[in-house]
């Protein structure tokens, strides 16, 4: 007997039958690709904020505005930033593959994986990019 | 244990089938929207972290293009997340409670940093680039 989470039971009372979970299924690229996409988007709700923050920075003066940018530069903050670099990159790649999706191309199994690889090195590739336009500039 | 009414009668007036859609093609048309002004803002943040100092970003944000184009990249982001956050929330949260506080919250968060970035950068887009 499949075991059911004690949340499906009591929203409604009654035992509601589960869709099959992640270990059921064999490990595909397409899976990552989806996981991620919710992950990035999660961690991209994050970016937005650290954006309302520099906003709020700059209204606040040239002090809050320079320990803000410090905060940034720093070590942490910049793992942070790339995380959210990566995050913009992958989010973006496979949210176009999901417009595709809409409009009822790119299903087929082939496809679907091919995208996946896609948006996955797009994500890192693109972030890694903008990071080395970043160093050459004098950014860092 | 005659039941003369139909299935469709009884189904009729339950579901929900009527707003649902809204979330659907507002979270696809602020993507759409995203595509552009994210890398424009990727573009941009290259640009404000090169020069890194605060007169450099005020003069930046005093040209009306940019402000205009930032506003609405914080305001589609933050519409775009309400909705893909508010997703996650009723996949994950099944207690009734839970997931409204969580809902609620979500929206408080999502238009309170929309409105707190918009009231931010417009104070310094009408200062202009002094003071």
């Amino acid at each position: 007997m499949a075991e059911v989470s004690p949340a499906a039971q009591e929203a409604n009372q009654r035992v509601r039958p589960l869709s099959p979970h992640l270990q059921v299924w064999r490990w595909h690229v397409t899976m990552t690709a989806s996981i991620l996409h919710r992950a990035t988007g999660v961690a991209l709700y994050g970016g937005a904020l650290i954006l309302a923050g520099w906003a709020l920075a700059l209204v606040s003066g040239p002090d809050a505005y320079g320990d803000y940018m410090g905060a940034l530069a720093s070590i942490p903050g910049r793992v942070v930033l790339f995380g959210v670099t990566v995050s913009v990159f992958f989010h973006l790649a496979n949210g176009v593959r999901h417009l595709f999706w809409d409009c009822g191309k790119g299903f087929d199994l082939r496809t679907a994986d091919l995208t996946a690889w896609i948006a996955l090195a797009f994500g890192f590739v693109a972030a890694v990019a903008v990071w080395a336009a970043a160093a050459l500039s004098g950014a860092l | 244990m005659a039941d003369y009414r139909t299935p469709l009668a009884k189904a009729r007036g339950l579901g929900s089938a009527k707003h649902g859609v809204g979330h659907f093609i507002g979270q696809r048309v602020s993507a759409a929207a995203l595509v552009f002004l994210v890398l424009w803002g990727v573009w941009s943040a290259l640009f404000l972290a090169r020069s890194g100092d605060y007169g450099t970003a005020r003069l930046w944000l005093a040209s009306p293009l940019n402000a205009t184009l930032l506003i609405l990249t914080a305001s589609a982001a933050f519409y775009h997340m309400r909705i893909g956050m508010a997703v996650i929330v009723e996949d994950y949260i099944h207690r009734p409670a839970t997931k409204a506080a969580l809902l609620i919250a979500n929206l408080f968060v999502c238009y309170g940093g929309a409105a707190l970035t918009a009231v931010c950068l417009l104070k310094v887009a009408f200062a202009g680039a002094g003071s």
